[in-house]
This record gives structure tokens, C-alpha cells and sequence, in this order.
């Protein structure tokens, strides 16, 4: 917790033109992130979590430079690099790298795996040509894929299969920082745990750190250290797991932990159910006040007037609420 | 909404403008050629073309010769073709437009009607006989070019077999006006459709056959059946529906094109008096002016058709109108 | 009580390019009346195919399906497409997984319930609208005089699988199937369908059939499970049965490598070894031996089943010899 944070959002915000309009001034933009500020630490699996419309996958994207920010900062290593060229860029498009969700389109299906894997090696000088093949299996070691993978192409794999690729292909830059955004949504259960498992040893054997992105909550908390919680483009609360999901202090978190169906056969050892009113706002129109404050149960005058700020609790989380439900404020 | 058609309508406008300046250009810019002696057509006198070159202004700079080109097309409207002794272009094109229209309307009807039908039958009697003849019926008429089947008809209908019962109506070639006689209105034009219709009955009910079956592997379709629907509805009313869209606009466009003189064969070898047929005979003898004012009368009714065809698709696609 | 649904030993075979794939092998399940009955697998298992087979709305130009079903007594599989139709929509309703594409794009909500109303009903054009409207506001979709006549692209994600179960429950169908019917929502729209679900299948009188891959989906709505793997069934039985005494080494796999939300934390998620197995596999034996951490050589041989009242397992392993690898989790 004390360690320098390795990447850092810094008031990111990122905005995304809905309606061209003549006049200036009069476009309607959708802020997919707003003002975040958020930090992942050396060594740490930060989970970040939201569903649709919150804009996890863009902070995703804007930390790892795949899209540019409207405003605000990314810091990595104590580096701005926000704004940074190709040229400058590439150290840190090298140590950070990004695993996306769906394996089946982020490879290219006319390449071989080999192919796919030993292309950074080379452009990076990573390795020499001569050290390459060595290189390749042993990265096909530590994804749990045999070599003979080398010589065959995406389409020959199956769902959990490809990810493994894919992660041997983020492994074969030697990053520090691995985005994963959605890395397990698209497989079967049986798969999955497979898969986590595979990260959790990674980050052992490697020394990662991860920013993993996902909407499943279960899998979030097998693999995170420390959680973020985003709704409507704003982290509403962070923090050590297991503070986080024993007593979620914003009402978000709390509610989205009370949905999840729980595979118990005793309808008693459930969470309660809270049931949230509503849908998910319009991103491009969100509330004054709260952003949450329209399906908030517990909603009172000031969260409709005032906008709660990021503020942190005695157990060191911050939350974005002006009645957290759990923990004392500091 | 007023907005957006008026942002159309002033792209058209300057598209049109575009274009002709484009076409002044070429025609009457290209460096190493006289205008004024292209106007005056072959063997004028060399009074007659310095004459031109005074009355159009090409003795000025370039963007006056392109005003008073458009001033004689379109404000006086005297702009004549030497070519033809004097006949005055604009009124030329305005009366051919009715044979044109009529020619391509009734092919229009006849075109829909029957690519429906092909598109409908084909996909919903998939890889039966059925099926399989009206492919290869449609790639005959595909490949059959316009004028070699209009020639054929034309050999069948007005020589063979013209006095057999089966032609003995069709009267010779060329147009009769619908204020002159309907009856003969009608019959001078039905094997001019049969004609033109062919080639885009078989493109139209190729393209409807791949959208339907495409329409039938999705989702809704299966909800449909899951809802207890009747097989003729579901074609109908959600498959059909969904794949009008690429089909209308297609014929917007086609359509258009047409209008503006793309039946040019259909016409030559009818002898239907139409733009196509005038814009023919115009290349034919090199006659500037009227080239100039057919070429911009076209692609009028391109661009519009394209703006019609865009707007068009807004009212019949829910999901643009976001 | 005799079944509202009875499937016996469906087998559906499809045609494909590489020779006949039979995605369903010999499956046999039965729904009651007013029961939540959930399928539950994960892809390939078969579980969509089935009961798409039984209601007909496979390719029947490609597909083969035989075996029995009967609905109500009567025959259900092999009815002609007619009586087929009849049925559907009005008797058994499918909400099907995707919201995004399961509803027609250009025609409105309130149409399209209205359709399948007049389609079985004779019933006016206006009195089908009136009725189209009360069941969007069933649903819980704001405005529903509004909303009806909006298109499925302005409605959200959760609304329009609102609509879609609005519209299945239109004709009162006495039975449901559900197919994934919360996978493609957000997790809190998807805890707002479910309940919509349960209230209204309750209301109706309706019995479900769930399919889905999620053991918390099946543990919330449904009273029966069937867990089908490689186009087989291999354990049926009540929820408390089947998640706190699987018998089903697949089952176990299942149920482990969930990660929890509550308690501790495994160092690592228990997992399945290798992956599902394509459909069309025909070899003899047990279709799990290659996964099966419990597999011996009388696994090779055509697996038998273990009975227990309603609790029944495709697998050699009897009681002691279950005890011995995994003891029954205790109710909490």
C-alpha cells in the first residue's frame, strides 16, 4: 500500500461526441470517464469493476494509451505520459500491456501462433533472431500450452485456449503492468477457473502487476488485492478486498453484491436482496448530484444537491458517498 | 429534421454546382481545341464560328465563359445546337423527358413486381427446382445485354412473327405520347418494359433471395416462429420487411440513374424518342451543347435520386432515425 | 401428477459439411406443472439445442431429431408444422438470450405483442394494443402507453428483455422456456429480470424451463436441475440434492471452480482439467473420462446410472465411492 503507485489516472477524463452540432458549444458528449483518479500499485491485481456504461473498459483503454484522453493525466512510473508521440511512447507501450476479452478477434487469423508471438520480440529487440524460438516456448510453458501450438493458427483453438495465446502474446513483451479487460467473460466456467488460476500464477512467477477489468464480481475478488468500483464513469469506492466485499460502504457496491445469484442451495445463507430501481442513466445526461442518486435507496436531499467527492474511511478505502453504509469516515 | 433536409438540399447544390463546372471544363477548357469551332459543329463557315466565339464570350477569361454558358442553359434558355440547325437544346431535352419517364416508370413497375416475386419464391422454396431455375433464369437475364435482347424482341415482334396473333398489336417502333392515344400509348411501350425490366428482375431478385436468407438465420425470425406465426407472415412481415432496405435503396438509385438517360440502349433500340436516345445521337455527332445539357440534366437526377434514397431510408429504418 | 412436458431419448443429429453431428445423445428430462425445471451446461452441451428441437424450430432440413415428447399427453415431437404452430406462442413461449436481436428491428414493441395475440386470439386491434400495453406495465417498463410504441433500438438492454417476456407471456402459456435469458444484462438488471421472472411465471401459472450455464441462476429459480454435458444429461435432481450432495464428478467441477463471493478465498480455484468437448463426438464411455479426476477403465464402457428417488446420476461411482472422493457439503 505504501509502495509508489506504478501507473497512476490522474483527473482522466474522456469524452465521446454523440451529435455534431454547428453551433459551437452545443455537441452533446457522453463523458465515458469522469475526473478519475485512481492508482495501481507495484505488485498488486487492481480490480476494476462496473457494468455497462461505466466506463471501466475506457479507463482501461486511455491508461494503456489506446485512446487518447480528453483531459487529465497518466502517470506511469512517475512519467507523464499522456501526451508522449510514437517515439516516446515506446518504453512504456513495451511495459504495459493489454489482454482484451474476446480471444477470437484479437488475433489475427492468418498468422500462425509463432508468428503472432515472435513479431514483438523482434520489433522490440527483445530477443535476437537467434534466441527467439527459445523464447517462444518457453512462453508457451507458462501459459500451459504445449509448443507444438507454435505451428498452428487461432482458429484451431478452443475459447480458453485463445486467451492463453493472448497472454502469452502480452507475456512476450516482458511488461510490468498487464490491462486485462474482460479476460474471462467470454468462456465457459469450467475454463475460467482455469484461466485465473493461470493469472494467479503468473503474477507469482513473473512479479506482475495486473489491472484487471471485469463485471463478474466472484472472479474479482479471486484475484484482486485491491478493488475499484466505477458506475456512471466515477470510481464511487475503493479498497483492500476483503474490506470491500464483507461491508461495502457504498451503496452501489452494495447492491451489486446483493444481485449476484449465489449458488447455494439454502435460500437463507443468501445475501438480501436489494433490489435497485431502475436502469442504468443515460451516460450523456447524468444526474446533478450523485450520479447514483436515481436508483439509491437510501437517497436523501443532500446527495441530490451535492456531488460526493472521492473521501477516505478509517480502514483506509475511499468511498463517494455522503452516507456510506459501512466504515467511519477519517 | 427541416435541418438536416436543408443541409441535403444544399449539398446538392453544390454537387450540381461541382459538376458543372466539371463538365464546362472538359468540354469547353481542354487545352489544344477551339470551343467555339466544337459548338459551331463541322463544316461551318469561319464567320459563323467567330460569331460563336463572340456570343459566348470565349474571347474572356474562364469563369465568364462558364456564366454565360449557364445563363444561355438555364436562364434564357436559348442555347442552340449548331448541329441541328438552330433547335434549341433545353426545349429539345424537355420533351424527351416524357418518353424517358414513361419508358423507365412502367419498367420500374414491372421490375419490382416481378423481383419480389423471384426474390419471395426463391427464398422460401430454397434449393428446390424452383429455386434453382429462377437462379439461373435471373443470371440469363443478367447476362443477356439490353440491346441484343431488345433486338431479338424487336426481330420476333415487329418481323417474324408480326402477323401471328401472338405480335400482331405491336406497332412499329417509336413513342406514342399518352395525350395522343393511351391504347397506343400502352402498346408501343409493353415489349420496351418487357425489355428493360429482365436485366433488373434478375439483379433485384438475386439481391432479395441472398437478403431473405440472410433475414432467416437471425434471431427475430426464430422468435417470430417461437410466436405461433404463420410461415406467409413471417416472410412477409419480418423477413421481407428487414431486406426492403438494401433493396429500395438500390432501386433509388438505379431509378434515378435511369431517368437521367441511362436506358440509352433500351430507347435506341425501341426508337423511343427519349433523353437516352437524344444524348445518343448528340455523341454521335460530337453536337456540344446539347452533350452538355443532357450530361447535367443526368446527373441531376443522380444526385437527387442519392439525397431521396438517403432521406428515404431514414422513414423506412427505424434504427437511423436515432 | 403426470408432466406437463415428457422428453424421452432425444437424439438430434445435424447435418454439417464434416458428416452427422449429433449434438444430443439419449436425453430424456420431464417438466410438472408449476415447476422451475433448469438446464444447465456450458457450451455444447447440447442444452439450447434440445429444447429448440422438441418446440421444431431447428433447420429441419438439416437437423434429425427423433425420440418422444408430449406435451399435456399429447404428441409433441413429429406434429406437422401446423398444429406445431398452434402450440407455440400459445402453450409453450421461448424468451430467447439475446434481447438485442431476438425482437424484429422495424417494426414497434406493442406490434409485436400485439402480433402474436391476434395470432391465436381473435381478439381486435385495439383490445390487442390495450393488452399489449398492461403487459409492458406488468413488466415494470415505465410509461408502457409510450413505450409501445417504441422501437427495440430505443429501449435499453434489461426493457427489452422485458418486452420480450411480456410478449411470451401474452397468450398465458403453460409453460416457458428460458433460454439464458439474463446472460447478455448487467448483473443488476439481471437480479430485476430474474425476480420479474419467478413473480410472474408464479402469477401466471406457468412452469419454466431455465436454461443456463449459471449455477446461481439454477440455485435462485428453479425447484429441478438437469446438468448436461457432451449432449447428455449426467445427474438430475432437486436443487438441494444436486448442489449440496452432487454425485456427478462433473457436477462437483461445476459447483468447485465457482469462485465464492463469501468466505474464504482457495489459494487456487479448483478446476476441471482440458476443455468441453466438441459436439459430435461418438465415442463409447463415459463422455467425461478424459476431465474425470475420478475416471478408471470401467469408464470406457457406456456409463451406468445411479438412482435415488428423483436424484439420478450417469456414473459408475455409487455412494460410498462418491463419499470417498468428496464428502456432501452440509447445508449451511
Amino acid at each position: 500500500m505504501t509502495a509508489a503507485p506504478l501507473i497512476e489516472a490522474r483527473a482522466l477524463t474522456r469524452e465521446f461526441v454523440l451529435r455534431r452540432s454547428w453551433l459551437p458549444g452545443r455537441a452533446q458528449m457522453l463523458r465515458a470517464v469522469d475526473r478519475v483518479d485512481l492508482a495501481v500499485h507495484k505488485g498488486e491485481t487492481l480490480g476494476l469493476v462496473g457494468e455497462s456504461g461505466s466506463g471501466k473498459s475506457t479507463l482501461g483503454r486511455c491508461l494503456t494509451r489506446l485512446l487518447e484522453t480528453t483531459d487529465g493525466a497518466v502517470v506511469f512510473d512517475g512519467q507523464d505520459v499522456t501526451h508522449l508521440g510514437a517515439r516516446g511512447l515506446r518504453p512504456f507501450r513495451q511495459a504495459v500491456q493489454m489482454i482484451f476479452q474476446d480471444p477470437s478477434s484479437s488475433l489475427n487469423p492468418r498468422r500462425r501462433v509463432g508468428d503472432i508471438l515472435s513479431e514483438p520480440l523482434a520489433v522490440h529487440g527483445i530477443r535476437s533472431p537467434r534466441d527467439i524460438p527459445v523464447r517462444l516456448r518457453e512462453l508457451m510453458d507458462l501459459v500451459g500450452l504445449p509448443a507444438s501450438a507454435l505451428d498452428r493458427f487461432p482458429h484451431e483453438f478452443s475459447g480458453g485456449q485463445r486467451q492463453r495465446i493472448g497472454i502469452a502474446r502480452a507475456l512476450a513483451m516482458e511488461p510490468r503492468l498487464i490491462v486485462a479487460d474482460e479476460p474471462v467473460s467470454a468462456l465457459d466456467v469450467s475454463v475460467q477457473a482455469q484461466v485465473v488460476n493461470l493469472f494467479a500464477d503468473l503474477r507469482e512467477r513473473l512479479s506482475l502487476t495486473y489491472l484487471f477489468i471485469a463485471h463478474d464480481l466472484g472472479v474479482v475478488r479471486q484475484v484482486s488485492t485491491r478493488v475499484a468500483i466505477m458506475y456512471l464513469g466515477s470510481i464511487v469506492e475503493t479498497g483492500e478486498t476483503d474490506t470491500v466485499f464483507d461491508a461495502p460502504a457504498h451503496p452501489y457496491t452494495e447492491a451489486l453484491l446483493s444481485a449476484i445469484p449465489v449458488p447455494v442451495a439454502d435460500p437463507a445463507a443468501r445475501r438480501r436482496r436489494i433490489l435497485l430501481k431502475g436502469e442504468i442513466p443515460n451516460a450523456a445526461n447524468p444526474p446533478s448530484g450523485c450520479k447514483f442518486v436515481t436508483r439509491c435507496p437510501y437517497a436523501q436531499d443532500l446527495c441530490r444537491a451535492q456531488r460526493p467527492a472521492l473521501r477516505p474511511l478509517v480502514d483506509g478505502r475511499l468511498v463517494a458517498c455522503h452516507f456510506p453504509r459501512a466504515g467511519t469516515a477519517a | 429534421m427541416l435541418a438536416t433536409i436543408a443541409a441535403r438540399l444544399g449539398q446538392m447544390a453544390f454537387v450540381m454546382f461541382g459538376i458543372s463546372v466539371l463538365v464546362f471544363l472538359i468540354f469547353f477548357a481542354t487545352p489544344g481545341s477551339d470551343p467555339a469551332a466544337r459548338i459551331a459543329g463541322r463544316n461551318a463557315s469561319p464567320e459563323t464560328v467567330e460569331q460563336i466565339r463572340h456570343d459566348f464570350g470565349f474571347d474572356r477569361a474562364l469563369p465568364v465563359q462558364y456564366a454565360v454558358m449557364m445563363k444561355r442553359l438555364f436562364v434564357t434558355r436559348d442555347l442552340t445546337s449548331f448541329v441541328n440547325r438552330g433547335q434549341k437544346v433545353i426545349p429539345e431535352v424537355l420533351d424527351a423527358i416524357p418518353a424517358t419517364l414513361s419508358l423507365v416508370g412502367g419498367a420500374a413497375v414491372l421490375w419490382v413486381l416481378g423481383s419480389l416475386a423471384v426474390g419471395v419464391a426463391a427464398a422460401a422454396l430454397r434449393d428446390t427446382v424452383v429455386d434453382r431455375g429462377l437462379m439461373i433464369l435471373t443470371l440469363i437475364g443478367i447476362s443477356a445485354p439490353v440491346f441484343w435482347l431488345g433486338e431479338v424482341m424487336n426481330l420476333l415482334s415487329q418481323s417474324r412473327y408480326h402477323d401471328t396473333w401472338l405480335f400482331s398489336w405491336v406497332p412499329g417502333l417509336g413513342y406514342v405520347p399518352l395525350s395522343e392515344s393511351v391504347g397506343g400509348w400502352f402498346k408501343a411501350l409493353v415489349i420496351p418494359w418487357i425489355t428493360l425490366a429482365v436485366l433488373y428482375i434478375g439483379i433485384y431478385g438475386r439481391v432479395l433471395r441472398a437478403n431473405l436468407i440472410e433475414a432467416y438465420s437471425e434471431d427475430y425470425i426464430r422468435t417470430a416462429r417461437a410466436k405461433g406465426l404463420s410461415p406467409a407472415r413471417i416472410m412477409l412481415r419480418h423477413a421481407l420487411r428487414t431486406s426492403l432496405l438494401p433493396f429500395v435503396t438500390m432501386f433509388g438509385l438505379d431509378f434515378g440513374a435511369l431517368v437521367g438517360g441511362a436506358a440509352l440502349l433500351t430507347e435506341v433500340v425501341f426508337g423511343l424518342n427519349g433523353v437516352g436516345r437524344l444524348t445518343f445521337h448528340a455523341l454521335q455527332n460530337l453536337d456540344l451543347p446539347v452533350i452538355l445539357a443532357t450530361v447535367i440534366y443526368a446527373s441531376f437526377f443522380v444526385v437527387a435520386a442519392n439525397a431521396v434514397v438517403d432521406m428515404l431510408y431514414a422513414v423506412i429504418d427505424p434504427r437511423v432515425r436515432a | 401428477m403426470s408432466p406437463l412436458l415428457d422428453v424421452r431419448n432425444l437424439r438430434v443429429t445435424f447435418a454439417t459439411d464434416g458428416g452427422p453431428v449429433t449434438a444430443v445423445h439419449d436425453v430424456s428430462f420431464a417438466v410438472q406443472p408449476g415447476e422451475v425445471l433448469a438446464i444447465v451446461g456450458e457450451s455444447g452441451s447440447g442444452k439450447s439445442v434440445s429444447l429448440l428441437s422438441v418446440l421444431g424450430l431447428v433447420d429441419r432440413r438439416r437437423t434429425t431429431v427423433e425420440g418422444q415428447a408430449t406435451f399435456r399427453g399429447e404428441p409433441l415431437l413429429g406434429l406437422p408444422e401446423r398444429a406445431l404452430r398452434r402450440i407455440r406462442g400459445r402453450d409453450i413461449a421461448l424468451i430467447s438470450q439475446d434481447p438485442m436481436t431476438a425482437l424484429t428491428p422495424v417494426h414497434r414493441i406493442g406490434a409485436q405483442i400485439a402480433e402474436q395475440i391476434r395470432a391465436h386470439e381473435r381478439v381486435g386491434r385495439s383490445k390487442a394494443r390495450d393488452r399489449a400495453v398492461a403487459l409492458l406495465r406488468d413488466v415494470n417498463i415505465p410509461m408502457p402507453e409510450r413505450a409501445v410504441d417504441r422501437y427495440p433500438h430505443e429501449l435499453s438492454g434489461g426493457m427489452r428483455q422485458r418486452a420480450v417476456i411480456a410478449m411470451a407471456l401474452s397468450c398465458n402459456p403453460a409453460l416457458l422456456v428460458a433460454d439464458e435469458p439474463t446472460t447478455a444484462l448487467d448483473t443488476t438488471v439481471q437480479a430485476q429480470v430474474l425476480d420479474l421472472l419467478r413473480r410472474l411465471s408464479a402469477e401466471h401459472g406457468s412452469s419454466v424451463v431455465l436454461i443456463t450455464h449459471d449455477m446461481g441462476v439454477v440455485a435462485e429459480m428453479a425447484t429441478r436441475v438437469a446438468v448436461m454435458y457432451a449432449g447428455r444429461i449426467v445427474e438430475t435432481g432437486t436443487v438441494a440434492e444436486v448442489f449440496d450432495d452432487p454425485w456427478h464428478p462433473y457436477t462437483w467441477g461445476l459447483l468447485d471452480s465457482i469462485p465464492p463471493l463469501t468466505g474464504p478465498r482457495p489459494r487456487r480455484l479448483p478446476s476441471i482439467a482440458g476443455m468441453p468437448p466438441p459436439p459430435g463426438r461418438t465415442e463409447p464411455g463415459c463422455p467425461f473420462a478424459p476431465r474425470c479426476r475420478a475416471a478408471m477403465p470401467v469408464c470406457l464402457r457406456p456409463p451406468p446410472e445411479q438412482v435415488a428417488g428423483g436424484h439420478r446420476a450417469l456414473c459408475v461411482l455409487d455412494a460410498p465411492a462418491r463419499a470417498a472422493l468428496r464428502p456432501p457439503r452440509v447445508a449451511a
